[in-house]
């Protein structure tokens, strides 16, 4: 794993072609979209555990709302401990700014603990479902042979649609996605990113 | 024992003595609690927001919790401004709010309003109970939050239907709060103090920038102690005023846009900045980058997000400032700064606070004989605006907790009700035989009028100085400098007469017109037991100096309304008659039309 720029991409194999293999699946690393800034700004993954009470998710959001932020990508889930909720959190700024958000999450009563994982070594991972039409067979099979090339699950099938699942990184999404833009995708929807880190070290 | 009995005798063990507040449909159940005891002493006002700021006062002059109550909906809605204002100045304030039956919540029910989504941004934490069995636990951890840390507002949003509910069980209040997500503030890593230590050891021109972290902390006494005991000159934000006492050799009043100019001009040359519970506000820092430009900076603060926000700090310490005030000055070796304090001594000849003392009333003039009646022994509030100004340059307190002013969110209004509090935090006992004054302006004295009939109601004696020029000052001085004098929402002719305000409230109203006459109306004023009006009637053109506009820098100081400059220093006698040509090339109109340009593109700060 490369740790560079402190960006998503840091998180992933360093990369140079415009396709490259990963765990027997290609992906495209100049797809457009998250983890691609212009500026100063870069891409921070941060992971809030908080309590499990109401009005965490509305005092989290706001911290970020009220300095104009806008989240490129938000997991909340329960945890191993039921007190417990995971907010994983993908965010674009400058350092300086990221910082001032962290320390302001932290002073929430709500928030137990605030990680930066800029420099961490990190599992992450999106999971996407992708309803296209079908017109014919043959467009089944060109799908079904994408599906597997991604590693993506078809999960439903009528004469008219084919649904597929497909967990990854954001950019094996992204490459996916603009693989079917041939298609027709009738219906699509991603969950945020979920990260944990490598190894022993609590994330 | 129903939910609201359970939340006052919660209340009693935090040791509330004073709640402040309007009764409605949703905190029937708790008035009707409040109505059946002794304990607590229940002001009714006449708006929520007044009774906000009163607890907000009753807190700041005390040191204790300020607790109020409002119903649902708009009583909710009113007590915003006064929870948003505690939040800026870090005030420990519990809010109370009733909310419709648990059942009706979401569905538009009479005098529903979302209090906890409205509050969610300007508190520092909050509440919605949802069983009349939690009120014991949420009460004790809303005062813990309050209270601890950077003090703050929290809200307790109640139900009518959990106020109303029996407790299961018996009573019983916790003994100590379980939040495993706050953590008020850290021990100061003992390598922290001694690289402050060194740094204050090796400083030649340091200087001490101190706010309302000092008075929130009860630490004038250790601030005392260690400037006399390293010599170093300490300069106070407008709610610092009060951490440490005008008139010591060492004192430099306060600094900022209306600062003294020895006091910005010491920030400007200084090489040591030791900054104990303060923000770099931009009210005080100006332009941020280029303020105090030699200067390596200690920040002591409590929270944690304030150190290196606006101004990277060398040694930035996460404490609470008491204690590492303490730490600091056990670490350090007693200094001089003999040529450094000699040259302040100096610029506070050269360049004091000054007026002159012709023409109609001068509001400075009533401010400095105010200060010579009460010695600066009284609790002195503020409104907002010119008159916060100038008393904040002429009314140098001698204690902690005396000047209380709304300094964040700047709230008009807030004088009144906030004097109101703090002098029931002295009739139950917690600050004896102490006076409190407004100083309020025409403008923000409307905005919270109707309180006289809560003073004087309950017998709650403020002497009240209105600085009445009929208009809203700070508009219009701003108006007349970067806006070319094209007046614009600041006319307040036709206001009432105060003195006959205070007559139809039952109290005593006295009307001054002349310089002659502010002496005597002070003493009538001091000698009456009761609530006092005096409505100063003061010159209109007096503008607040020196300043430096917002946005600027040290650079753009101006003394007086001429508009023209002073370099840091200031300029001998001589000097000054060589620039006077060159200077007045530069028309006040010219400096006006730069502003404005400046305002134009953004650049300028208001």
């Amino acid at each position: 794993m490369s740790q560079q720029n402190g960006t998503i991409a840091s998180n992933v194999p360093a990369q140079s072609a415009d396709m490259v293999v990963e765990n027997g699946v290609p992906t495209i690393i100049s797809a457009g979209g998250v983890n691609v800034m212009s500026g100063e700004e870069k891409l921070h993954t941060i992971s809030i555990l908080v309590e499990n009470r109401p009005g965490v998710l509305a005092r989290v959001s706001h911290v970020f709302a009220r300095r104009g932020f806008n989240l490129e990508s938000l997991a909340v889930s329960r945890t191993e401990d039921v007190t417990v909720s995971r907010m994983t959190v993908v965010v674009a700024g400058d350092d300086e700014q990221f910082k001032q958000i962290g320390n302001q999450l932290f002073k929430l009563i709500d928030v137990i603990k605030v990680i930066d994982h800029t420099r961490d070594d990190l599992v992450g991972r999106e999971l996407a479902l992708i309803k296209i039409r079908i017109e014919n067979a043959q467009m089944r099979g060109e799908i079904t042979q994408l599906a597997e090339l991604f590693r993506a699950n078809i999960v439903a099938v009528d004469p008219e649609t084919v649904m597929l699942e497909v967990t990854g990184k954001a950019d094996k999404v992204d490459a996916l996605q603009k693989m079917l833009a041939p298609y027709e995708i009738l219906e699509l929807v991603r969950t945020g990113l979920i990260v944990l880190t490598r190894g022993p070290k609590q994330t | 024992m129903d939910g609201a009995e359970a939340l006052l005798e919660s209340l009693k063990r935090e040791g509330v003595d004073a709640l402040f507040g309007i009764s409605g449909g949703a905190i029937l159940p708790i008035y009707d609690a409040l109505g059946k005891q002794q304990d607590i002493w229940s002001i009714l006002t006449r708006h929520e927001q007044g009774a906000g700021h009163m607890a907000e006062g009753y807190a700041r002059a005390t040191g204790r919790v300020g607790c109020c109550i409002g119903t649902s909906g708009p009583g909710a809605t009113n007590l915003v401004t006064a929870i948003t204002d505690a939040y800026m100045d870090s005030t420990p304030t519990v809010f109370l709010s009733g909310q419709v039956h648990s059942a009706n919540i979401g569905k538009d029910a009479f005098q529903e309003c979302d209090t906890f989504g409205i509050t969610m941004p300007i508190v520092k934490h909050s509440y919605l109970v949802k069983k009349s069995a939690d009120i014991p636990r949420v009460v004790k951890e809303a005062f813990h939050i309050a209270r601890t840390g950077r003090p703050g507002p929290v809200l307790i949003d109640l139900p009518k239907d959990v106020t109303e509910g029996m407790l299961p069980g018996e009573y019983e209040y916790p003994e100590s709060v379980n939040l495993r997500g706050y953590q008020p503030f850290a021990p100061a890593a003992t390598e922290q103090i001694e690289a402050a230590a060194k740094l204050i050891a090796e400083a030649k021109q340091p200087v001490l920038y101190v706010g309302n972290g000092i008075n929130a902390a009860d630490a004038a006494d250790e601030l005392m102690r260690l400037a006399e005991k390293l010599d170093i000159p300490v300069t106070t934000t407008l709610l610092g005023r009060g951490a440490f006492p005008g008139g010591h050799a060492l004192a430099l009043d306060m600094l900022g846009m209306h600062g003294t100019a020895y006091a910005n001009w010491a920030i400007h040359e200084a090489d040591l900045i030791i900054a104990l519970g303060v923000r770099f506000d931009d009210r005080v820092t100006g332009n941020p980058k280029k303020w105090a430009p030699n200067a390596k900076i200690i920040h002591v603060d409590i929270d944690a997000a304030e150190l290196g926000k606006i101004r990277f700090a060398q040694v930035p310490i996460w404490g609470d400032v008491k204690t590492v005030i303490g730490q600091i000055t056990e670490k350090v070796a007693p200094k001089k700064h003999e040529v450094w304090n000699g040259k302040l001594a100096q610029w506070k000849k050269d360049a004091p606070l000054t007026y002159e003392k012709t023409g109609k009333l001068k509001p400075q003039f009533v401010l400095e004989e105010i200060a010579r009646a009460t010695k600066g022994e009284a609790i002195m509030t503020t409104d907002v605006g010119q008159h916060q100004m100038w008393a904040a340059q002429y009314y140098n307190p001698k204690n902690t907790r005396s000047f209380i002013t709304s300094g964040g969110l700047g709230t008009m209004g807030y004088g009144y009700p906030a004097a109101i509090g703090a002098k029931v935090g002295c009739l139950m006992g917690h600050r004896p035989d102490t006076d409190v004054w407004c100083i309020t302006g025409d403008g923000s004295f409307q905005m919270n009028i109707q309180e006289l009939a809560t003073g004087v109601l309950y017998d709650i004696p403020v002497k009240i100085a209105v600085l009445n020029n009929s208009s809203l000052g700070m508009v219009r001085q701003w108006q007349k400098l970067f806006y070319s004098k094209r007046w614009s929402g600041i006319d307040l002719a036709k206001c009432p007469d105060f003195a006959k305000v205070a007559e139809a409230y039952s109290t005593t109203g006295i009307t001054i017109n002349d310089y002659d006459e502010v002496a005597d109306a002070v003493r009538a004023a001091q000698k009456d037991p009761g609530t006092v009006v005096l409505n100063f009637l003061t010159d209109a053109e007096e503008d607040v100096y020196p300043m430096i506009p917002g946005g600027k820098t040290i650079h753009d100081l101006v003394m007086d309304g001429s508009g023209k400059t002073v370099p840091v220093g200031g300029m001998k006698k001589e000097e000054v008659e060589a620039m006077v040509e060159v200077l007045e090339t530069a028309t006040a109109s010219e400096y006006a039309g730069e502003w404005n340009d400046d305002l134009k593109s953004g650049q300028q700060k208001i």
